[in-house]
């Protein structure tokens, strides 16, 4: 098979919609448009029952039952929902949350939010390899802590963190669990049970569904959760989140869990193959490459390395038929490199430095290959470039020079 | 984000990649930036001692698209001309020519730095006798 230019290697940003998926969401476009809350007429039947299919699919995906589950218009919805209707159901009991530097925005920014009303959040540090350890949450568990919410795998740098026996720790302390599991659910295993997990976030287009659905899951029993909403209005998802069902996305979430459910063994290995065969092919032929984060602890399509010496933005444009990002500042609209990559005590000019590839269900081995050529011809071509590789080629130390712009 | 044509250009095509010996009186070296702030330019200015005219110029930068190609520009617009109309070089005429959007107008700020380090570097270098120690260059 010829190779298709430009090749879409940014898998953790969004993924595009498995052509299955599509197929079973088209009738829901325009034959079968009821509201699943109309309970009088066929339509509304039709498409309950919709709903109800796709709530069992994601639910098997997680090893949740169906009554579990919520939908929301995405993980980032699902992370205010399950963080803000904690602290709000629960402040009686206490007025303490414990989260992550490296966690998404979408949680860290509830978190701030909940803070100007008068929550107190610890923000635990992670280590070198980008995790925390769960000791670190029991000790930082008091008794006025309401909310543990850790992410299972981190959207830049891949690593998976010990939820399990987080999830352990926080049962026997009694405090909520939330996982932000947007990056996990449908790409590794996940079950909640397994992981005592209380809460988790996931979404749809990050597993080959459509954009602007996600859901929630929350626990029924032992505890049984409850949250106050967000979205008031006519008392849909038990209350949790009124407004009219995405029938359309729904139905495309729960075929994208039931694809990932039977699929993933398999997929995994040959994903986590071509990542092996990028990194080698990356660090192989080039030298002062390294990667962020734990070596093996991650998700199997993540790669997110620095290239020493070599500007990110840069790097990008001159790889611009493959599709990839950088925590480069010069990529973010706010001119600071990756706050993830900085928590890790990755130096900032590695932040600046740094590219993350993540490799999916459509990527071949052919791309694979063109990539680690493009990638080792660009870096070599700017480091050529690069002031900094020349005066380390001269035995100059770049961290004992005063930079005027310092 | 998209680049203007001529930021591709050089970015694809940079003018002047390269060093002088910096220990050369006739070269002045400017290396502005930071690591750490994702931006590092050195940009070297050869000068003809009798007639006081760049005779060549030279860059390396390490730092985005735009900041690869303020740089490769300045060397192009450096040759040729006396050091005083180097000096004259200002960072919006590079930001005009490259088409440069608000969020890069740094890129053309560190350009303009860079081309006023070289010229005090090579300025120094003929006031003092003795020849500057290596880490000289490197703080200018």
């Amino acid at each position: 098979m010829a190779l298709k230019l430009p090749i879409y290697m940014d898998y953790h940003a969004t993924t595009p919609c498995d052509p299955r998926v599509f197929e079973t969401m088209r009738p829901y476009f325009t034959e079968i448009f009821g509201n699943a809350a109309s309970r009088n007429h066929q339509f509304g039947w039709e498409a309950e029952e919709a709903i109800e299919n796709a709530r069992r699919q994601a639910a098997d995906l997680i090893g949740a039952s169906s009554k579990e589950i919520v939908f929301t218009s995405g993980a980032t919805e699902s992370d205010n929902l399950a963080i803000k209707g904690v602290a709000e159901m629960y402040y009686e009991r206490g007025d303490h949350i414990i989260t992550a530097v490296t966690e998404h925005k979408a949680v860290l920014d509830s978190c701030k939010k909940l803070e100007k009303r008068g929550f107190r959040v610890t923000y635990l540090p992670v280590g070198s390899d980008g995790l925390i350890s769960a000791d670190d949450i029991k000790n930082a568990i008091t008794d006025k802590t309401i909310l543990v919410t850790i992410m299972m795998a981190n959207n830049e740098i891949g690593v998976i963190q010990p939820i399990a026996e987080i999830g352990k720790v926080c049962k026997e302390k009694g405090v909520v669990f939330h996982t932000d599991a947007t990056q996990a659910i449908g790409k590794v295993p996940f079950n909640v049970s397994e992981l005592n997990v209380d809460l988790a976030s996931f979404s749809a287009h990050k597993i080959y569904g459509p954009k602007g659905v996600g859901g929630l899951y929350v626990r029924r029993k032992n505890p049984r959760v409850v949250l106050v909403p967000m979205m008031d209005g006519g008392g849909h998802e038990r209350g949790m989140r009124s407004g009219t069902l995405n029938v359309t996305g729904i139905v495309g979430l729960g075929k994208a869990c039931e694809i990932a459910k039977q699929e993933m063994p398999v997929e995994n290995e040959r994903v986590f193959s071509l990542r092996e065969k990028l990194r080698k092919g990356i660090m192989d032929e080039i030298p002062d490459v390294y990667v962020n984060g734990h070596p093996t602890e991650r998700l199997p399509g993540n790669l997110n390395v620095s290239f020493a010496y070599v500007e990110g933005e840069s790097l990008l444009m001159g790889i611009n038929d493959i599709a990839v990002s950088s925590g480069s500042a010069c990529t973010s609209a706010s001119l600071e490199p990756s706050y993830v990559l900085k928590a890790l005590g990755v130096g900032e000019e590695l932040a600046h430095s740094s590219i993350r590839f993540g490799l999916g269900r459509f990527n071949t081995e052919e791309e694979v290959d063109y990539t680690i050529g493009r990638v080792n011809e660009a870096v070599n071509r700017l480091r050529e470039l690069s002031p900094l590789w020349e005066m380390v080629q001269e035995g100059v130390d770049l961290s004992k020079v005063q930079w005027a712009g310092e | 984000m998209a680049y203007s044509d001529k930021v591709i250009d050089h970015y694809n095509n940079p003018r002047n990649v390269g060093s002088f010996d910096k220990k050369d009186p006739s070269v002045g070296t400017g290396l502005v930036g930071a690591p750490e702030c994702g931006d590092v330019m050195k940009l070297q200015i050869k000068i003809n001692p009798d007639t006081q005219i760049i005779e060549d110029a030279k860059f390396k930068t390490f730092g985005c698209g735009s900041a690869i190609a303020s740089s490769s520009l300045a060397t192009e617009w450096l040759k040729g001309r006396s050091v005083d109309d180097a000096l004259a070089i200002k960072n919006t005429a590079i930001v005009k020519e490259l088409n440069l959007p608000p969020v890069k107008i740094h890129c053309s700020v560190l350009a303009e730095d860079a081309i006023k380090a070289a010229v005090r570097d090579y300025q120094q270098k003929q006031t003092t006798e003795e020849p500057k120690p290596e880490e000289a260059a490197v703080n200018a």
